[in-house]
């Protein structure tokens, strides 16, 4: 049975000036230890949806469809059972590391922080536990007295790891958990978030708009747009062979360096991502599609498969099939 | 608007130089002590020609893009352009800095949120007084790809993407008729759609109006999409440099191999361990050495050299367009260079 199962998920967001459907209709799922990338770029609805799944969105947003992680509802959870549920079942690592920290607590207090109050660990334990997640992500024990502002931003992103790891979860998810750190830094941090995948069979839901990063982690890779998921699949049939034009634009956005195709030849997109208050009619991407036909602006574009384990929403793989 | 067709034009081998830094030292003090920031760079820009900056956080590499704009004084050293070295004084820096010009990352944060994009972008010229405001905020709207330019005029940054506003960042930069952009990781906050389209626009703006262009980045995928040369930089020095098709397909210094075997879907990762070190604290011999796999797995003290990595200063690369790396191993494969 998958972990964690996302089936017609959608967000509306309710501000002054009317609803912002921030989520549209998202159905996918996570077997347990897999791990599952979600690309797109910033207002794709990517870290709303990450959100969504802990119920961590403000009171306007509303979610609609459901979530289960492991055969449970999280949308009709009491909130003592949701509380449960968050760091022990599932923890997300965010963004921005200097910002997750509190830069007045020491980073050890900080991981204990969910073990006790889950009451999971007393406080000699504790310690003990904080010292082995310290382990766990590379950094020496001693460093549970250090301040945020003593680390380098590597060092604090491996204590954000580490707190997630606190109580044990089976789900991870990491929303850019690379972004804004040095290539080598960077390096160091996916390198340990395979292998915590990898050897305590955690499942993760990275968040990110590299798409090559994603490839390299992740197993399956979903490339979201304007709030849906438009191609779904192997990570890297998505990443080298993308049916979805827009998949096939975020690949090219990181060239391989040595592929001569690429240059001198920086690859992009015309347009702007569509304000989603007013999002085009028929396929939302069509405007800026340089492959779009004149029915993209006004046929209704769903997941059609396209290949083994895929699937895409694009006219042209669903005439291919 | 796609610029991405802009086609990459023929890289000339032979540039006049226009903008460069010679034996370029810049020190500061941090926490009682010297941190040398940038140690002894040579690094020449040719007219029409774009090199990409590359190096980790720390590495010194904005220090020196800062004192090439002459925002920050060399500690010894001296930055010259088109053959004159730089003088500091108020007005003579004012006339340098409407031909090189600053792109900074993040427009977001470098443009007034309550100025409109036609007085973003009229600043400059102002303040230089040019004549003609409007005909050059235009000219510089439409080269920056912000067509037609007029209807952006009384528009404000918020009302604009990501990708428009680092646009008019551009064209603040433009309407002053530079020769050279110095851009400090200019897609580095764009999403990846647009970062494509903002790249090929620096292309397009070398091929019509010949801008050169230093392009500081940590992104090796930017350097290859763009740049001509490149140029690494590791604690204060450039360690290797030269046409981007050699350094990025045979890369001969280890912290060079290094940085390209951590991009993905490399086939065997070198992933260093440990943050870069401190500018307060160069290790003496190579710079690199504390870090350096090559010594590390013994390759080094098999080629006899790993007594010089330790204990043998390396010596500051001279500003010259062919590969070159500053590395006591790779001197043995290659003689002379």
């Amino acid at each position: 049975m998958s972990l964690l199962e996302l089936d017609d998920v959608s967000v509306i967001y309710r501000i002054a000036s009317g609803e912002v459907p921030a989520v549209r209709g998202v159905s996918l799922s996570l077997d347990s230890g897999a791990a599952l990338g979600v690309a797109g770029e910033s207002g794709s609805g990517k870290s709303t949806l990450a959100m969504a799944l802990l119920r961590l969105l403000p009171r306007d947003a509303r979610v609609g469809g459901r979530i289960l992680l492991d055969g449970e509802d999280v949308l009709t959870m009491k909130w003592g059972r949701m509380r449960a549920v968050r760091w022990a079942e599932a923890s997300i690592v965010f963004q921005g590391a200097q910002h997750g920290l509190n830069p007045v607590r020491r980073v050890g207090d900080q991981i204990a922080e969910p073990l006790l109050v889950h009451n999971l660990a007393k406080p000699d334990a504790a310690r003990k536990r904080v010292a082995e997640l310290l382990e766990q992500v590379g950094l020496p024990a001693w460093r549970a007295r250090s301040y945020p502002h003593e680390l380098s931003g590597g060092q604090r992103q491996r204590v954000m790891i580490a707190m997630a790891l606190a109580c044990s979860p089976r789900l991870i998810i990491a929303d850019e958990p690379t972004t804004a750190l040095d290539v080598m830094v960077q390096a160091q941090v996916l390198t340990l978030i395979k292998e915590l995948v990898a050897e305590h069979g955690i499942s993760l839901i990275m968040i990110s708009h590299d798409l090559s990063v994603l490839a390299d982690v992740c197993d399956q890779l979903a490339v979201m747009y304007a709030g849906r998921v438009v191609e779904h699949g192997p990570s890297h049939e998505v990443f080298h062979d993308a049916r979805h034009p827009y998949s096939r634009a975020l690949a090219a956005a990181f060239p391989t360096v040595g592929d001569p195709v690429s240059r001198l030849a920086p690859k992009g997109l015309g347009g702007d991502p569509p304000d989603p208050m007013q999002l085009p009619t028929g396929c939302s991407f069509h405007p800026r599609c340089p492959v779009a036909l004149d029915e993209c602006a006004t046929m209704d574009v769903e997941l059609w498969a396209a290949g083994a384990g895929r699937t895409a929403a694009c006219v042209h793989v669903q005439e291919a099939s | 608007m796609t610029e991405t067709q802009a086609a990459a034009e023929a890289v000339s081998t032979t540039r006049p130089t226009l903008l460069e830094a010679r034996d370029l030292h810049v020190e500061f003090a941090s926490r009682g002590r010297r941190a040398r920031a940038v140690d002894g760079v040579n690094l020449a820009i040719g007219a029409g020609e774009i090199v990409a900056l590359v190096g980790e956080s720390g590495c010194g590499k904005t220090t020196l893009a800062r004192t090439l704009l002459g925002l920050e004084r060399p500690t010894s050293g001296e930055v010259r352009y088109g053959g004159n070295v730089l003088d500091y004084r108020s007005k003579a820096l004012k006339a340098y800095r409407r031909q090189v010009q600053l792109v900074l990352q993040d427009p977001m944060g470098s443009l007034n949120p309550r100025q409109t994009v036609y007085e973003a972008v009229a600043e400059g010229p102002r303040i230089h007084g040019l004549p003609d405001e409007r005909e050059v905020v235009t000219t510089a709207l439409s080269r920056a790809g912000l067509r037609p330019p007029d209807r952006f005029f009384l528009r404000y940054p918020h009302e604009l993407s990501g990708g428009q506003r680092q646009r008019v960042v551009i064209a603040g930069a433009l309407a002053l008729d530079p020769k050279v952009l110095i851009a400090d990781e200019p897609v580095a906050s764009l999403d990846a759609s647009v970062r494509g389209e903002i790249l090929a626009l620096l292309l397009r703006l070398r091929a019509d109006l010949g801008l050169s262009a230093l392009v500081v980045t940590h992104d090796l995928g930017l350097a290859w999409n763009i740049a001509d040369r490149v140029a690494v930089m590791y604690l204060g020095r450039i360690v290797e440099s030269g046409p981007v098709e050699q350094v990025l397909t045979a890369p001969r210094h280890p912290y060079t191999q290094a940085l390209m075997s951590v991009l993905p879907e490399s086939p065997e990762r070198v992933v260093l361990t440990g943050e870069p070190p401190d500018p307060t604290r160069i290790p003496g011999g190579c710079r690199f050495h504390a870090r350096c796999q090559v010594l590390a797995s013994g390759k080094a003290a098999e080629a006899g050299v790993d007594g010089k990595c330790r204990s043998e200063l390396l010596q500051i690369l001279p500003a010259v367009p062919e590969a070159q790396a500053a590395c006591h191993y790779a001197a043995l494969s290659q003689p002379g260079a």
